[in-house]
């Protein structure tokens, strides 16, 4: 017990808690004047909408995948299984550098895309398709034991009282997964907004375009204000702590729902 | 619903037809997920290796040996090999106190252990920096007294303990609230030691929660980049980690030593999914016979 709460107080929360005392040696005016700057405006609205879209397409296919894993056999099913972990296992710089790679304008996917005039590396398009990769995890396996645990006595039921796949469907199956689904789609969006490692080969790093707010931090760094970084920081942090409640919440309320 | 009325006619239920969907839309479906999955997972993987086998073997061979990449490999192999066990100790020692004992804040103090999940790893990288950098709190005082800790090996160090730190207990700490001490109880009214009951009680029971913990632990540590990048100071040869390497390979444009670099992390990571699968399975089969032990006893009469 001791030695649980003194290990997580040296590593984790004095090193945290660096990030509030270095904000409190500044004025909330000159907090302001750097979190109010064009350009790291424009880097957080970049790293929460491309978030928000990277977690809204896993959200769809991480449903598909995660139905068609649990209900339809198929061969290869326990590959394919063991391959959806593949972006927590793959280091980021690796995927950054592959993904980069695969979408430049002068390989064969991203020369493809380019001749139907989608360009995707070095856009917001190519931070998102990072961002879907790295994200691509949480929904599926969020969403696979409850899938399993469905139960079909449930669905025969509401098939013998005349309801067709699709109102068992809408009224049965989706309101029992939503919670899962809200908190696969929650942990997809906090994992992206905080990525640095595989969006910032694709993203290209232009000021006011495609700079995401991880690498603006280290910009700051690198010419040692120290101030600007924490100052950015300091928004993400809360960020993140908003969405941790929230997926608490949901969590919560998920486990309450199955307890029914 | 013409499979509808011919069920009626014929003596199939339609009740089991339709607890399913129409094999058109299970195939669609089958079809957009492995499609998908493809262009994602299994297309990026291939990439890497035939982008480092681009040159052929002989260049592949250079690259993976080079003074600089010997170096990174050996700092990924510390940093790695020190924070994995430490955390593993962390691991046990923090769902003994919450599976074990009831006290205030436990909540709280499972939510802090999560914490390292929920920041971006810059700031992982960052607070450190803050903390040990020559404008830091204690750095000017440490960098006084000789320790060099900001964009060096101990800082590397602790951002991959950092970052690796919630794996093994969040694998142990439900673990640990799912058996309870009724079994430990038994071995001390039995007249087990303490560390008997650890070893021959405690210790079987997490085993294979342990063992998962350790592998998802040791492949967040051997792959960081975010964090490790800031507290680096990027110091070729010196403070460079294999994921480091990779990205100063890349941005000379040496892309197929890069890769080829990078192909060693991707075999940790197929590694990595194997074992896991690997443990879920024996995980899974622990748990049936201890159901299937449990509904024995039951039908005996026993519990």
């Amino acid at each position: 017990m001791g030695f649980t709460v003194l290990y997580l107080s040296l590593i984790v929360l004095i090193p945290l808690l660096t990030l509030p005392a270095k904000t409190a040696t500044l004025s909330a005016h000159e907090v302001w004047d750097v979190v109010s700057d064009p350009r790291v405006v424009a880097s957080y609205r970049l790293s929460v909408g491309a978030s928000l879209i990277a977690a809204s397409v896993n959200a769809v296919f991480g449903f598909v995948l995660a139905w068609v894993l649990v209900r339809y056999p198929f061969p290869g099913r326990r590959v394919v299984d063991a391959l959806i972990d593949l972006p927590f296992a793959l280091p980021t710089a690796v995927a950054g550098i592959v993904l980069t790679t695969i979408y430049a304008p002068n390989a064969w996917l991203g020369a493809l895309l380019g001749r139907i005039g989608i360009k995707v590396a070095f856009t917001p398009l190519g931070i998102t398709i990072a961002l879907i990769f790295i994200g691509l995890p949480f929904v599926v396996r969020t969403l696979q034991p409850v899938i399993e645990d469905l139960d079909l006595e449930i669905e025969e039921a509401a098939t013998s009282l005349g309801a067709d796949r699709r109102t068992v469907l809408w009224r049965v199956i989706l309101p029992y997964l939503m919670p899962a689904w809200l908190t696969g789609f929650a942990l997809a969006f906090a994992r992206a907004v905080g990525e640095y490692g595989s969006v910032v080969f694709i993203s290209g790093n232009m000021p006011m375009r495609t700079e995401i707010s991880p690498l603006l931090i280290i910009t700051k760094l690198e010419q040692f204000d120290y101030a600007g970084a924490t100052a950015i920081a300091l928004v993400m942090l809360i960020m993140s702590f908003v969405l941790l409640l929230a997926i608490n919440g949901l969590q919560s309320w998920s486990s309450r729902r199955l307890a029914d | 619903m013409p499979g509808y009325v011919r069920s009626i006619s014929g003596k199939a239920r339609p009740k089991a037809r339709r607890l399913t969907e129409t094999r058109a839309v299970r195939w669609t479906l089958t079809a957009i997920a492995l499609l998908f999955v493809l262009l994602f997972l299994v297309m990026p993987l291939a990439v890497v290796f035939t982008e480092a086998l681009a040159k052929g073997l002989a260049a592949y061979r250079d690259a993976v040996t080079t003074p600089d990449a010997l170096s990174a490999l050996k700092l990924t192999l510390i940093a790695a090999g020190i924070a994995v066990p430490l955390n593993l100790l962390f691991g046990v020692s923090a769902g003994w106190a919450i599976g074990k004992f009831d006290f205030r804040g436990k909540e709280l103090l499972i939510t802090l252990i999560d914490l390292p999940f929920a920041v971006s790893p810059v700031i992982s990288g960052m607070v450190f920096v803050l903390l040990f950098g020559r404008q830091g709190f204690l750095g000017p005082w440490m960098l006084d007294h000789g320790y060099r800790i900001a964009f060096a090996v101990p800082g590397i160090v602790l951002a991959t303990i950092f970052v690796s730190f919630p794996f093994v207990a969040r694998e142990i700490i439900p673990i640990m609230q799912a058996t309870g001490t009724q079994e430990e109880e038994a071995a001390r009214v039995l007249g087990a030691g303490g560390l008997q009951i650890f070893f021959r009680v405690t210790l079987p029971n997490i085993k294979w929660g342990l063992i998962y913990g350790a592998i998802l632990a040791n492949a967040r540590a051997m792959g960081e980049f975010g964090a490790v990048s800031v507290i680096s100071g990027h110091i070729r040869g010196e403070t460079n980690t294999l994921p480091l390497h990779v990205e100063i390979l890349y941005n000379e444009y040496n892309f197929q030593a890069a890769f080829a670099v990078a192909s060693l992390l991707a075999c940790l990571a197929v590694v990595t999914l194997v074992l896991k699968a690997i443990v879920e399975r024996r995980a899974h089969a622990v748990d049936v016979a201890r159901e299937r032990a449990e509904m024995d006893l039951l039908a005996e009469g026993h519990v």
